[in-house]
Protein backbone atom coordinates (compact mmCIF):
# COMPACT_ATOMS: atom_id res chain seq x y z
CA UNK A 1 0.00 0.00 0.00
CA UNK A 2 1.62 3.55 -0.74
CA UNK A 3 -1.03 5.68 -1.61
CA UNK A 4 -0.71 8.67 -4.20
CA UNK A 5 0.38 11.96 -2.67
CA UNK A 6 -2.02 14.64 -2.84
CA UNK A 7 -0.79 17.82 -4.08
CA UNK A 8 -2.55 21.36 -2.37
CA UNK A 9 -1.64 24.75 -2.93
CA UNK A 10 -3.20 25.58 0.72
CA UNK A 11 -3.72 23.02 3.12
CA UNK A 12 -5.91 23.97 6.10
CA UNK A 13 -6.10 21.85 8.93
CA UNK A 14 -9.46 22.79 11.11
CA UNK A 15 -12.52 23.69 9.91
CA UNK A 16 -13.66 26.03 12.72
CA UNK A 17 -13.83 29.40 12.83
CA UNK A 18 -10.45 30.95 12.02
CA UNK A 19 -9.71 27.52 9.16
CA UNK A 20 -12.82 28.27 7.23
CA UNK A 21 -12.19 32.59 6.95
CA UNK A 22 -8.71 31.38 5.81
CA UNK A 23 -9.95 28.99 2.99
CA UNK A 24 -12.36 31.35 2.14
CA UNK A 25 -10.29 34.29 2.00
CA UNK A 26 -7.43 32.14 0.21
CA UNK A 27 -9.86 30.43 -2.45
CA UNK A 28 -11.22 34.02 -3.05
CA UNK A 29 -7.89 35.06 -4.00
CA UNK A 30 -7.43 32.23 -6.78
CA UNK A 31 -5.54 29.57 -4.89
CA UNK A 32 -6.60 26.08 -4.75
CA UNK A 33 -7.34 24.91 -0.87
CA UNK A 34 -7.87 21.66 1.46
CA UNK A 35 -9.37 21.73 4.23
CA UNK A 36 -9.44 18.95 6.63
CA UNK A 37 -11.80 18.77 9.66
CA UNK A 38 -11.32 16.20 12.41
CA UNK A 39 -15.05 16.65 13.51
CA UNK A 40 -17.83 15.20 11.27
CA UNK A 41 -19.30 18.35 9.87
CA UNK A 42 -17.68 21.82 8.99
CA UNK A 43 -18.19 25.27 11.58
CA UNK A 44 -16.11 23.96 14.69
CA UNK A 45 -17.36 25.86 17.61
CA UNK A 46 -19.22 28.34 15.98
CA UNK A 47 -21.76 25.11 15.28
CA UNK A 48 -22.66 24.84 18.82
CA UNK A 49 -23.39 28.91 19.67
CA UNK A 50 -26.91 29.78 19.95
CA UNK A 51 -25.82 33.10 21.55
CA UNK A 52 -25.39 36.31 19.66
CA UNK A 53 -22.13 37.69 18.64
CA UNK A 54 -20.14 40.54 20.31
CA UNK A 55 -17.97 43.08 18.00
CA UNK A 56 -19.18 44.94 15.06
CA UNK A 57 -21.35 44.27 12.00
CA UNK A 58 -17.35 43.37 10.32
CA UNK A 59 -17.90 40.43 12.77
CA UNK A 60 -21.51 39.61 12.37
CA UNK A 61 -22.49 41.47 15.80
CA UNK A 62 -26.00 40.30 17.17
CA UNK A 63 -26.03 37.00 14.88
CA UNK A 64 -25.95 33.89 16.84
CA UNK A 65 -22.64 31.66 16.00
CA UNK A 66 -24.29 28.91 14.27
CA UNK A 67 -25.34 31.06 11.75
CA UNK A 68 -22.14 32.65 11.47
CA UNK A 69 -20.89 29.48 10.35
CA UNK A 70 -23.68 28.82 8.05
CA UNK A 71 -22.34 32.45 6.36
CA UNK A 72 -18.33 31.64 6.08
CA UNK A 73 -19.82 28.21 4.31
CA UNK A 74 -21.98 30.11 1.62
CA UNK A 75 -18.94 32.66 1.18
CA UNK A 76 -16.56 29.18 0.72
CA UNK A 77 -19.84 28.23 -1.58
CA UNK A 78 -19.27 30.92 -3.82
CA UNK A 79 -15.83 29.34 -4.81
CA UNK A 80 -16.20 25.52 -4.26
CA UNK A 81 -14.01 24.60 -7.48
CA UNK A 82 -11.24 26.04 -5.72
CA UNK A 83 -11.85 24.67 -2.06
CA UNK A 84 -12.13 20.95 -1.29
CA UNK A 85 -12.88 19.88 2.70
CA UNK A 86 -12.85 16.45 4.18
CA UNK A 87 -14.37 15.80 7.49
CA UNK A 88 -13.76 12.89 10.03
CA UNK A 89 -10.24 13.75 9.04
CA UNK A 90 -7.61 13.57 11.44
CA UNK A 91 -3.72 15.11 10.39
CA UNK A 92 -2.01 12.61 12.09
CA UNK A 93 1.84 14.34 11.26
CA UNK A 94 3.57 16.45 9.46
CA UNK A 95 7.32 15.10 8.10
CA UNK A 96 9.44 18.40 7.65
CA UNK A 97 11.88 16.68 5.69
CA UNK A 98 9.78 16.87 3.07
CA UNK A 99 6.40 18.69 3.50
CA UNK A 100 4.37 15.78 3.67
CA UNK A 101 1.07 15.66 5.82
CA UNK A 102 -0.53 12.08 6.61
CA UNK A 103 -4.28 12.11 7.38
CA UNK A 104 -6.82 9.54 8.54
CA UNK A 105 -10.14 9.79 6.96
CA UNK A 106 -12.22 7.67 9.87
CA UNK A 107 -10.90 4.53 10.67
CA UNK A 108 -10.22 3.08 7.36
CA UNK A 109 -8.92 5.42 5.19
CA UNK A 110 -5.40 7.08 5.03
CA UNK A 111 -3.70 9.49 2.40
CA UNK A 112 -0.98 11.88 2.16
CA UNK A 113 -1.06 15.38 1.27
CA UNK A 114 2.03 17.63 -0.23
CA UNK A 115 0.55 21.20 0.32
CA UNK A 116 2.45 24.30 -1.00
CA UNK A 117 1.59 26.23 2.67
CA UNK A 118 -0.04 25.32 5.59
CA UNK A 119 -2.56 27.38 7.89
CA UNK A 120 -2.65 25.34 11.15
CA UNK A 121 -5.95 26.02 12.62
CA UNK A 122 -6.38 23.01 15.21
CA UNK A 123 -8.03 25.28 17.59
CA UNK A 124 -7.77 24.19 21.65
CA UNK A 125 -8.58 21.32 24.17
CA UNK A 126 -10.57 21.86 27.13
CA UNK A 127 -8.41 21.46 30.50
CA UNK A 128 -9.99 19.61 33.37
CA UNK A 129 -8.81 20.04 36.64
CA UNK A 130 -8.11 17.29 39.45
CA UNK A 131 -10.37 16.13 42.25
CA UNK A 132 -11.93 13.09 44.07
CA UNK A 133 -13.82 11.55 41.51
CA UNK A 134 -13.46 13.22 38.65
CA UNK A 135 -13.74 10.43 36.51
CA UNK A 136 -16.99 9.76 37.41
CA UNK A 137 -19.46 9.65 34.66
CA UNK A 138 -21.36 13.36 34.49
CA UNK A 139 -18.20 15.20 35.20
CA UNK A 140 -18.22 16.96 31.88
CA UNK A 141 -16.20 19.42 29.76
CA UNK A 142 -18.66 22.41 29.10
CA UNK A 143 -17.69 22.34 25.55
CA UNK A 144 -19.41 18.37 25.80
CA UNK A 145 -22.27 19.61 27.29
CA UNK A 146 -22.77 22.39 24.52
CA UNK A 147 -22.06 19.44 21.56
CA UNK A 148 -24.79 17.11 23.59
CA UNK A 149 -27.49 20.08 24.03
CA UNK A 150 -27.00 22.15 20.58
CA UNK A 151 -25.68 19.60 18.26
CA UNK A 152 -27.41 16.93 18.84
CA UNK A 153 -30.21 18.13 21.15
CA UNK A 154 -29.62 16.11 24.52
CA UNK A 155 -30.28 17.11 27.52
CA UNK A 156 -27.13 16.63 29.87
CA UNK A 157 -29.16 16.05 32.84
CA UNK A 158 -31.56 17.76 35.68
CA UNK A 159 -29.00 19.98 37.73
CA UNK A 160 -25.65 21.39 36.58
CA UNK A 161 -22.65 22.46 38.56
CA UNK A 162 -20.79 24.62 36.47
CA UNK A 163 -16.96 25.38 37.56
CA UNK A 164 -15.47 28.36 35.59
CA UNK A 165 -17.15 31.87 35.31
CA UNK A 166 -14.94 32.70 31.97
CA UNK A 167 -17.24 33.27 28.88
CA UNK A 168 -17.84 29.35 28.38
CA UNK A 169 -18.93 28.70 31.64
CA UNK A 170 -21.22 31.52 31.52
CA UNK A 171 -22.94 30.72 28.24
CA UNK A 172 -23.05 27.22 28.72
CA UNK A 173 -24.73 28.16 31.98
CA UNK A 174 -27.22 30.36 30.07
CA UNK A 175 -27.69 27.89 27.62
CA UNK A 176 -28.53 25.38 29.76
CA UNK A 177 -30.79 27.12 31.58
CA UNK A 178 -32.54 27.72 27.78
CA UNK A 179 -32.56 24.00 27.21
CA UNK A 180 -34.94 24.10 30.73
CA UNK A 181 -31.32 22.63 32.97
CA UNK A 182 -31.07 23.82 36.24
CA UNK A 183 -27.82 25.21 37.17
CA UNK A 184 -27.15 24.96 40.79
CA UNK A 185 -23.96 27.44 41.09
CA UNK A 186 -20.86 28.81 39.08
CA UNK A 187 -17.96 28.65 41.22
CA UNK A 188 -15.19 30.87 40.26
CA UNK A 189 -11.68 30.47 41.90
CA UNK A 190 -10.93 34.14 41.27
CA UNK A 191 -12.23 37.39 42.78
CA UNK A 192 -13.86 38.05 39.89
CA UNK A 193 -15.52 37.22 37.02
CA UNK A 194 -13.14 36.17 33.99
CA UNK A 195 -16.32 36.42 31.28
CA UNK A 196 -17.61 39.77 30.03
CA UNK A 197 -19.68 41.22 33.13
CA UNK A 198 -22.91 41.35 30.37
CA UNK A 199 -22.81 37.50 30.61
CA UNK A 200 -22.44 37.29 34.74
CA UNK A 201 -25.45 40.11 34.67
CA UNK A 202 -28.04 37.73 32.61
CA UNK A 203 -27.46 34.37 34.61
CA UNK A 204 -27.60 36.18 37.78
CA UNK A 205 -31.14 37.58 36.50
CA UNK A 206 -32.08 34.06 36.36
CA UNK A 207 -31.02 33.18 40.02
CA UNK A 208 -28.09 31.60 39.19
CA UNK A 209 -25.87 32.22 41.78
CA UNK A 210 -22.10 32.90 41.18
CA UNK A 211 -19.48 32.19 44.01
CA UNK A 212 -16.53 33.81 43.51
CA UNK A 213 -13.57 32.19 45.28
CA UNK A 214 -14.71 28.88 45.26
CA UNK A 215 -13.28 25.82 43.62
CA UNK A 216 -14.87 22.10 43.73
CA UNK A 217 -13.24 19.86 46.56
CA UNK A 218 -14.61 16.54 45.45
CA UNK A 219 -17.06 14.80 43.50
CA UNK A 220 -19.81 12.81 45.22
CA UNK A 221 -21.37 9.81 43.48
CA UNK A 222 -20.60 5.94 43.16
CA UNK A 223 -21.45 5.24 40.08
CA UNK A 224 -22.38 8.47 39.02
CA UNK A 225 -22.51 12.10 40.31
CA UNK A 226 -24.70 12.60 42.84
CA UNK A 227 -23.02 16.42 44.14
CA UNK A 228 -20.47 18.26 44.57
CA UNK A 229 -18.70 19.30 47.72
CA UNK A 230 -17.24 22.89 47.03
CA UNK A 231 -14.56 24.72 49.05
CA UNK A 232 -14.54 28.42 49.62
CA UNK A 233 -10.96 29.31 49.08
CA UNK A 234 -11.17 32.93 51.49
CA UNK A 235 -12.42 30.74 54.19
CA UNK A 236 -11.60 27.25 53.72
CA UNK A 237 -15.83 26.43 54.68
CA UNK A 238 -16.85 23.62 52.69
CA UNK A 239 -20.37 22.87 51.92
CA UNK A 240 -22.55 20.39 49.75
CA UNK A 241 -24.19 21.62 46.22
CA UNK A 242 -26.58 19.09 44.79
CA UNK A 243 -26.17 18.31 41.35
CA UNK A 244 -25.79 15.31 38.85
CA UNK A 245 -23.80 17.39 36.46
CA UNK A 246 -20.43 18.66 36.88
CA UNK A 247 -19.24 20.85 34.01
CA UNK A 248 -16.04 22.49 33.69
CA UNK A 249 -15.05 25.42 32.12
CA UNK A 250 -11.78 25.99 33.54
CA UNK A 251 -9.80 27.13 30.55
CA UNK A 252 -8.74 26.15 27.26
CA UNK A 253 -4.78 25.18 25.89
CA UNK A 254 -4.34 25.67 22.39
CA UNK A 255 -3.96 22.68 19.66
CA UNK A 256 -0.28 22.82 19.08
CA UNK A 257 1.57 19.06 18.27
CA UNK A 258 1.48 20.09 14.65
CA UNK A 259 3.02 22.89 14.81
CA UNK A 260 5.92 21.21 16.82
CA UNK A 261 6.01 18.93 13.94
CA UNK A 262 6.51 21.58 11.22
CA UNK A 263 9.41 23.30 13.55
CA UNK A 264 7.76 26.20 14.46
CA UNK A 265 9.66 28.16 16.88
CA UNK A 266 7.35 27.82 19.88
CA UNK A 267 7.13 29.77 23.25
CA UNK A 268 5.28 29.13 26.23
CA UNK A 269 3.11 32.13 27.00
CA UNK A 270 0.89 31.99 29.71
CA UNK A 271 -1.43 34.82 28.62
CA UNK A 272 -2.47 32.79 25.76
CA UNK A 273 -2.93 29.80 27.60
CA UNK A 274 0.10 27.34 26.50
CA UNK A 275 3.25 26.64 23.86
CA UNK A 276 2.18 28.97 20.85
CA UNK A 277 4.56 29.73 17.73
CA UNK A 278 6.13 32.68 17.21
CA UNK A 279 4.73 34.37 14.47
CA UNK A 280 4.42 37.97 12.17
CA UNK A 281 1.46 39.81 12.11
CA UNK A 282 0.28 37.95 8.80
CA UNK A 283 0.51 34.64 11.04
CA UNK A 284 3.05 33.11 9.57
CA UNK A 285 5.14 31.03 11.47
CA UNK A 286 9.32 30.59 11.64
CA UNK A 287 8.53 27.44 9.44
CA UNK A 288 7.91 29.75 5.85
CA UNK A 289 5.53 27.58 4.92
CA UNK A 290 2.81 27.47 7.93
CA UNK A 291 0.73 30.30 9.18
CA UNK A 292 -1.45 30.26 12.40
CA UNK A 293 -4.83 31.37 13.37
CA UNK A 294 -7.65 30.81 15.87
CA UNK A 295 -7.15 29.53 19.66
CA UNK A 296 -4.05 27.51 17.90
CA UNK A 297 -2.28 30.85 17.96
CA UNK A 298 -3.64 31.51 21.69
CA UNK A 299 -6.69 31.49 23.37
CA UNK A 300 -8.54 34.36 22.67
CA UNK A 301 -11.95 34.17 20.70
CA UNK A 302 -14.01 33.60 17.83
CA UNK A 303 -14.36 36.71 16.44
CA UNK A 304 -10.95 37.75 16.22
CA UNK A 305 -9.96 33.99 15.28
CA UNK A 306 -12.12 35.08 11.79
CA UNK A 307 -10.01 37.81 11.53
CA UNK A 308 -6.76 36.12 12.17
CA UNK A 309 -8.11 33.51 9.13
CA UNK A 310 -8.85 35.51 6.90
CA UNK A 311 -5.34 37.60 7.48
CA UNK A 312 -3.46 34.15 6.97
CA UNK A 313 -5.25 32.64 4.58
CA UNK A 314 -4.72 35.96 2.40
CA UNK A 315 -0.90 36.32 2.87
CA UNK A 316 -0.84 32.62 2.42
CA UNK A 317 -2.17 33.11 -1.32
CA UNK A 318 -0.23 36.14 -1.87
CA UNK A 319 3.11 34.24 -0.72
CA UNK A 320 1.68 31.40 -3.39
CA UNK A 321 1.87 34.75 -6.22
CA UNK A 322 -1.93 34.95 -6.76
CA UNK A 323 -2.88 38.93 -6.77
CA UNK A 324 -4.31 40.62 -3.62
CA UNK A 325 -5.56 43.62 -2.52
CA UNK A 326 -3.04 44.51 0.24
CA UNK A 327 -4.85 47.08 1.69
CA UNK A 328 -6.99 44.30 2.84
CA UNK A 329 -4.21 43.55 5.75
CA UNK A 330 -4.60 47.06 6.90
CA UNK A 331 -8.46 46.62 7.55
CA UNK A 332 -8.21 43.68 9.38
CA UNK A 333 -5.13 44.34 11.20
CA UNK A 334 -7.65 47.41 12.50
CA UNK A 335 -10.29 44.97 13.38
CA UNK A 336 -8.17 43.03 15.66
CA UNK A 337 -6.94 45.78 17.12
CA UNK A 338 -10.19 47.39 18.04
CA UNK A 339 -11.21 43.75 19.04
CA UNK A 340 -8.19 43.29 21.12
CA UNK A 341 -8.36 46.77 23.13
CA UNK A 342 -10.98 46.19 25.28
CA UNK A 343 -11.13 45.69 29.21
CA UNK A 344 -11.16 42.07 29.22
CA UNK A 345 -8.49 41.57 26.54
CA UNK A 346 -5.54 43.22 28.35
CA UNK A 347 -3.98 39.58 28.93
CA UNK A 348 -4.52 38.81 25.19
CA UNK A 349 -2.20 42.24 24.47
CA UNK A 350 0.78 41.35 26.85
CA UNK A 351 0.74 38.01 25.41
CA UNK A 352 0.65 38.63 22.08
CA UNK A 353 3.63 41.34 22.49
CA UNK A 354 5.23 38.40 23.44
CA UNK A 355 5.17 36.20 20.32
CA UNK A 356 5.45 38.59 17.89
CA UNK A 357 8.27 37.96 15.30
CA UNK A 358 10.82 40.93 14.94
CA UNK A 359 7.78 43.39 17.38
CA UNK A 360 5.53 43.21 14.04
CA UNK A 361 2.18 43.16 15.50
CA UNK A 362 1.39 46.93 14.58
CA UNK A 363 2.95 48.64 17.51
CA UNK A 364 1.06 46.65 20.01
CA UNK A 365 2.31 46.43 23.52
CA UNK A 366 0.76 44.96 26.90
CA UNK A 367 -0.40 48.57 27.65
CA UNK A 368 -2.43 49.15 24.48
CA UNK A 369 -1.37 50.56 21.40
CA UNK A 370 1.15 53.35 20.23
CA UNK B 1 -34.98 27.80 38.87
CA UNK B 2 -31.90 27.64 40.62
CA UNK B 3 -33.43 27.12 43.97
CA UNK B 4 -30.81 27.05 46.67
CA UNK B 5 -29.35 27.86 50.26
CA UNK B 6 -27.11 29.60 48.98
CA UNK B 7 -25.36 33.13 50.02
CA UNK B 8 -26.61 35.82 47.13
CA UNK B 9 -23.59 37.37 45.60
CA UNK B 10 -24.51 40.87 45.44
CA UNK B 11 -21.44 42.83 44.28
CA UNK B 12 -20.55 43.92 40.87
CA UNK B 13 -17.83 41.29 40.62
CA UNK B 14 -20.20 38.25 40.32
CA UNK B 15 -22.33 39.95 37.53
CA UNK B 16 -24.66 42.49 39.65
CA UNK B 17 -25.26 46.11 38.98
CA UNK B 18 -25.12 48.03 42.47
CA UNK B 19 -25.28 51.42 41.47
CA UNK B 20 -24.93 53.77 38.77
CA UNK B 21 -21.43 53.73 36.54
CA UNK B 22 -20.24 54.43 33.47
CA UNK B 23 -22.42 52.61 30.66
CA UNK B 24 -24.75 52.31 33.35
CA UNK B 25 -26.60 55.58 33.74
CA UNK B 26 -30.62 56.41 34.84
CA UNK B 27 -32.18 59.34 32.32
CA UNK B 28 -32.54 62.17 34.59
CA UNK B 29 -35.93 61.88 36.15
CA UNK B 30 -37.58 65.06 35.13
CA UNK B 31 -37.39 64.31 31.62
CA UNK B 32 -37.98 60.54 32.41
CA UNK B 33 -41.23 61.27 34.18
CA UNK B 34 -42.92 62.36 31.46
CA UNK B 35 -41.46 60.60 28.29
CA UNK B 36 -44.26 58.80 26.12
CA UNK B 37 -42.84 55.58 25.09
CA UNK B 38 -40.31 55.81 28.10
CA UNK B 39 -36.45 55.45 27.76
CA UNK B 40 -33.40 53.24 27.17
CA UNK B 41 -31.52 51.83 30.03
CA UNK B 42 -28.60 50.23 29.22
CA UNK B 43 -26.53 48.26 32.04
CA UNK B 44 -23.06 47.64 30.36
CA UNK B 45 -20.32 48.89 32.65
CA UNK B 46 -17.94 46.83 31.41
CA UNK B 47 -15.13 47.74 27.83
CA UNK B 48 -15.92 44.91 25.35
CA UNK B 49 -15.78 44.91 22.14
CA UNK B 50 -19.75 45.42 21.24
CA UNK B 51 -21.36 48.16 19.07
CA UNK B 52 -25.00 46.85 17.96
CA UNK B 53 -27.08 49.24 20.45
CA UNK B 54 -25.59 51.91 19.10
CA UNK B 55 -25.69 50.47 15.79
CA UNK B 56 -28.93 49.31 15.44
CA UNK B 57 -30.54 52.51 16.76
CA UNK B 58 -32.78 54.32 14.10
CA UNK B 59 -32.63 57.47 16.23
CA UNK B 60 -28.86 57.64 16.66
CA UNK B 61 -29.74 58.18 20.69
CA UNK B 62 -27.40 55.64 21.15
CA UNK B 63 -24.15 57.88 21.25
CA UNK B 64 -22.45 56.32 18.08
CA UNK B 65 -19.27 54.91 19.37
CA UNK B 66 -15.50 56.56 18.94
CA UNK B 67 -13.97 53.22 19.48
CA UNK B 68 -15.87 49.58 19.46
CA UNK B 69 -15.02 48.98 23.26
CA UNK B 70 -16.74 52.10 24.38
CA UNK B 71 -19.45 51.91 26.92
CA UNK B 72 -22.77 52.78 26.02
CA UNK B 73 -23.88 56.44 26.09
CA UNK B 74 -27.66 57.40 25.59
CA UNK B 75 -28.99 60.84 24.34
CA UNK B 76 -32.10 61.26 25.65
CA UNK B 77 -33.08 64.53 23.33
CA UNK B 78 -33.65 61.54 20.85
CA UNK B 79 -34.41 58.24 22.10
CA UNK B 80 -37.83 56.98 21.74
CA UNK B 81 -38.17 54.27 23.84
CA UNK B 82 -38.61 52.10 20.91
CA UNK B 83 -37.04 49.20 22.33
CA UNK B 84 -34.68 48.49 19.03
CA UNK B 85 -31.77 47.96 20.97
CA UNK B 86 -33.14 45.45 23.68
CA UNK B 87 -34.03 43.22 20.97
CA UNK B 88 -30.41 43.83 19.23
CA UNK B 89 -28.11 43.83 22.55
CA UNK B 90 -26.04 40.79 22.12
CA UNK B 91 -25.57 41.02 26.01
CA UNK B 92 -29.41 41.33 26.55
CA UNK B 93 -28.47 44.61 28.42
CA UNK B 94 -30.84 47.25 27.20
CA UNK B 95 -34.01 47.66 28.62
CA UNK B 96 -36.47 50.46 28.15
CA UNK B 97 -38.65 51.71 31.16
CA UNK B 98 -42.24 53.97 30.61
CA UNK B 99 -42.57 55.94 33.59
CA UNK B 100 -45.98 57.22 32.00
CA UNK B 101 -48.03 53.95 31.60
CA UNK B 102 -50.28 54.40 34.36
CA UNK B 103 -50.83 55.97 37.45
CA UNK B 104 -49.28 53.74 39.31
CA UNK B 105 -47.77 51.66 36.84
CA UNK B 106 -44.74 51.46 34.90
CA UNK B 107 -44.20 49.76 31.57
CA UNK B 108 -40.96 47.90 31.53
CA UNK B 109 -39.50 46.52 27.91
CA UNK B 110 -36.94 44.06 28.81
CA UNK B 111 -35.40 40.93 26.18
CA UNK B 112 -36.40 37.38 26.79
CA UNK B 113 -34.75 34.05 24.91
CA UNK B 114 -36.54 31.66 27.35
CA UNK B 115 -39.55 29.28 27.09
CA UNK B 116 -42.40 29.29 27.70
CA UNK B 117 -42.71 32.43 25.85
CA UNK B 118 -45.73 34.66 27.44
CA UNK B 119 -48.30 35.98 25.99
CA UNK B 120 -50.27 39.34 26.26
CA UNK B 121 -52.46 38.96 29.45
CA UNK B 122 -50.14 36.41 31.30
CA UNK B 123 -49.02 37.45 35.02
CA UNK B 124 -45.73 36.75 35.37
CA UNK B 125 -42.95 37.05 38.35
CA UNK B 126 -40.42 40.08 37.87
CA UNK B 127 -37.59 39.38 39.20
CA UNK B 128 -34.18 41.25 40.08
CA UNK B 129 -30.43 41.51 38.82
CA UNK B 130 -29.93 38.20 41.17
CA UNK B 131 -33.00 36.35 40.43
CA UNK B 132 -35.43 37.13 43.40
CA UNK B 133 -39.08 38.27 42.53
CA UNK B 134 -39.60 41.82 42.93
CA UNK B 135 -43.46 41.32 42.42
CA UNK B 136 -46.21 40.40 40.26
CA UNK B 137 -46.43 41.93 36.74
CA UNK B 138 -48.75 41.65 33.57
CA UNK B 139 -47.51 40.94 30.20
CA UNK B 140 -49.15 43.77 27.67
CA UNK B 141 -47.22 42.59 24.48
CA UNK B 142 -44.52 40.02 23.10
CA UNK B 143 -42.89 40.82 20.26
CA UNK B 144 -40.01 39.89 18.40
CA UNK B 145 -38.71 42.78 16.54
CA UNK B 146 -35.33 41.15 14.35
CA UNK B 147 -36.82 37.55 14.00
CA UNK B 148 -34.34 36.23 15.80
CA UNK B 149 -35.73 34.52 18.33
CA UNK B 150 -34.96 37.28 20.99
CA UNK B 151 -38.53 38.76 22.26
CA UNK B 152 -38.57 42.15 23.81
CA UNK B 153 -41.32 41.52 26.33
CA UNK B 154 -43.53 45.01 27.84
CA UNK B 155 -44.53 43.95 31.28
CA UNK B 156 -46.28 46.14 33.55
CA UNK B 157 -45.44 46.45 37.20
CA UNK B 158 -46.30 48.83 40.26
CA UNK B 159 -43.87 51.83 39.96
CA UNK B 160 -42.06 51.23 43.20
CA UNK B 161 -40.41 48.51 41.22
CA UNK B 162 -39.23 49.22 37.84
CA UNK B 163 -35.77 50.09 39.51
CA UNK B 164 -35.01 46.53 40.06
CA UNK B 165 -36.73 44.50 37.47
CA UNK B 166 -34.54 43.55 34.67
CA UNK B 167 -36.02 39.73 33.65
CA UNK B 168 -39.14 37.91 34.32
CA UNK B 169 -39.96 34.15 35.00
CA UNK B 170 -43.27 32.63 33.75
CA UNK B 171 -45.48 31.08 36.27
CA UNK B 172 -47.63 28.26 35.26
Amino acid sequence: MNPAVREAEILVVGGGAAGLCAAAEAAVAGARVLVLESDLHLGGQLVKQTHKFFGSKDEFAGTRGFKIAGKILDEMASCKDKIETVTNANVMGYYPEDGVVTVMVGEDEYFKVKPARIVMATGAQERLIAFPNNDLPGVYGAGAVQTLMNVYGVSPGDRVLMVGAGNIGLIVSYQLMQAGVQVAAILEAMPNIGGYWVHAAKIRRLGVPILLRHTIKAALGDVVVEGAIVRSLANGETFKIDCDIICLAVGLSPTAEILWQAGCEMKYVPELCGYVPIRNARQRTTNDDVWVAGDAAGIEEASSAMVEGRIAGLDAAASLGYEIDESRFGVYEERLKALRSGETASRIRAGLARVSANGFLGGMTSDGFQ
Amino acid sequence: MASSNLPVDRSFESGVLNGECPGAVLPPECLWKKKKNGFALIECPQRIPCNPCATSCPAGAVRPFADINDVPRVDYEKCTGCALCVAACPGLACFVVDLTYGEDLALVKLPYEMLPVPSAGDEVDCVDRTGGVAGRGSVVGVSEPLKDHTRVVSVSVKKDIVSDVRAIRTVN
